[in-house]
């Protein structure tokens, strides 16, 4: 009884430790883990897309918040659009930038990641972790994250690349759409861009 | 992302493209456009249409041929070159944003790189520690207070808003590749540089296909986040939304 109250007991402080991992920790775990994977398989530096998205599925993933990522891009428009629309919205739009960005992997080489102290506080919710990526015979690329912190540990909900966030980049597309077809109408341009870029790659 | 020729030549192009834009502005410039951020927008589109086309028939194909069947050493020292060339420019562009300490950074790469590293082609002031930094005559103006004075689209020179494409303007005077003679070497350097921009690009290309609704406004929109982020040198105040 003693033995099992020990083994509990243990369980319980990893699992909080893990849900307190800090940010930064999260952001440096999470990205060797990945770039580790990859430098050792050769289906995905030889371009396997199916491969490298099942990767970012199950490691990368888990971190982010779509829902915060959508209703960034959107905007204002955000709140024109019912529960069920946003529901949809978050679904293509996670696949837009899967698809998009996780292929953008199978280019990893031997760039290295340096990560940048970051300045925060205990109680900070919301704070900004940055990198930056060194590849031989270029300038540095400045690679951030902004993380939330929720119940289930810290949340990434924008990346931003040498200044340019990838999620706020959409914004006036996304309301360029809106206007034209309303919020159904930006669901069905995200679709379908996903469907030619799913045929474009299986080819 | 499209800015080839960053701070390279076609002078006599640049100055007759010049003229056919303002002439066009004027043409355009009274339609109605609804995008705030974008008021020559039917002009820039049509101009993005052009380069397009110059990119998938004749840049393009150049630069993937370059990148395909020269090795990577001397592709680095080709960019090496033209990077330490920019530092003289950098340098002063870093003085007149109050920057001293970074010019300092910036004129000591060029001596050391000039001369330890055989005329630029290899970068030994990085390894030792002396940071590259990213500035220009347009980053200066807006440090300055200028207004940017409304995005354009170029040809060839990609996305450059007024501000950005006088401070282009005026850095092809202070682009050291602009005074090596004779000219036919010169414009072979020239067009060489603008391989060199255009195959460090190549990885980026697909991604931009792939991610962009409207590829046009895409970079445009990458383009004003880029530049605001450069201006306040990689610390841009949040934008509240």
């Amino acid at each position: 009884m003693k033995k099992l109250f020990a083994i509990l007991f243990a369980c319980f402080v990893a699992g909080a430790a893990f849900a307190q991992e800090a940010p930064d920790v999260l952001v440096q775990r999470v990205t060797d883990d990945v770039l580790e994977i990859i430098r050792k398989d050769k289906d995905i530096q030889n371009g396997d897309t199916h491969k490298v998205i099942e990767l970012v599925d199950k490691k990368v993933l888990p971190h982010f918040n779509f829902p915060h990522m959508t209703a960034l891009a959107l905007g204002k428009d955000w709140r024109k659009a019912s529960p069920q629309q946003q529901q949809q919205l978050t679904a293509e739009f996670k696949t837009l930038l899967v698809r998009t960005y996780a292929n953008a992997l199978t280019g990893y080489k031997n760039q290295k990641v340096v990560y940048k102290p970051s300045k925060m506080a205990p109680t900070d919710t919301d704070v900004l972790v940055r990198t930056e990526v060194l590849q031989p015979g270029s300038k540095p690329v400045q690679l951030d994250y902004s993380l939330e912190k929720q119940d289930s540990g810290w949340k990434v909900y924008d990346v931003v690349v040498a200044g340019i966030s990838l999620v706020t980049n959409y914004r006036d597309q996304f309301s360029q759409e809106v206007r034209n077809g309303g919020i159904d109408g930006l669901i069905a341009t995200i679709a379908a861009k996903n469907k030619s870029t799913e045929t474009n790659q299986k080819k | 992302m499209t800015d080839y020729l960053s701070a390279s030549g076609l002078r006599g192009a640049l100055r007759w493209g010049l003229g056919a834009v303002v002439g066009a502005l004027i043409c355009s410039g009274a339609v109605a456009e609804d995008n705030p951020r974008d008021p020559y927008e039917g002009f820039n589109r049509s101009m993005f249409a052009v380069n397009e086309a110059i990119d998938k028939y004749a840049l393009k194909p150049v630069a993937q041929v370059y990148d395909n069947t020269v090795p990577l050493p001397v592709k680095a020292s080709a960019g090496n070159f033209f990077g330490n060339a920019g530092d003289l420019w950098i340098g002063v562009n870093s003085a007149l944003q109050g920057k001293f300490g970074d010019a300092g950074v910036d004129f000591g790469r060029l001596l050391i790189n000039s001369t330890v590293g055989i005329f630029g082609l290899f970068d030994v002031a990085s390894e030792l520690g002396l940071e590259k930094h990213d500035e220009d005559f347009g980053q200066t103006m807006a440090v300055w207070g200028a207004g940017d004075g409304g995005y354009l689209y170029w040809p060839l020179i990609g996305p450059r808003n007024v501000r950005d494409t006088v401070g282009f303007a005026v850095g092809i005077y202070a682009d050291p590749v602009r005074y090596i003679r004779p000219v036919s070497v010169r414009n072979g350097m020239t067009a060489l540089r603008l391989v060199d921009v255009r195959a460090g690009l190549l990885p980026a290309d697909k991604v931009v296909e792939e991610a962009a609704l409207d590829k046009y406004a895409y970079v445009r929109d990458a383009y004003m986040q880029r530049r605001r982020n450069q201006i306040f040198d990689g610390r841009p105040p949040r934008l509240d939304d």
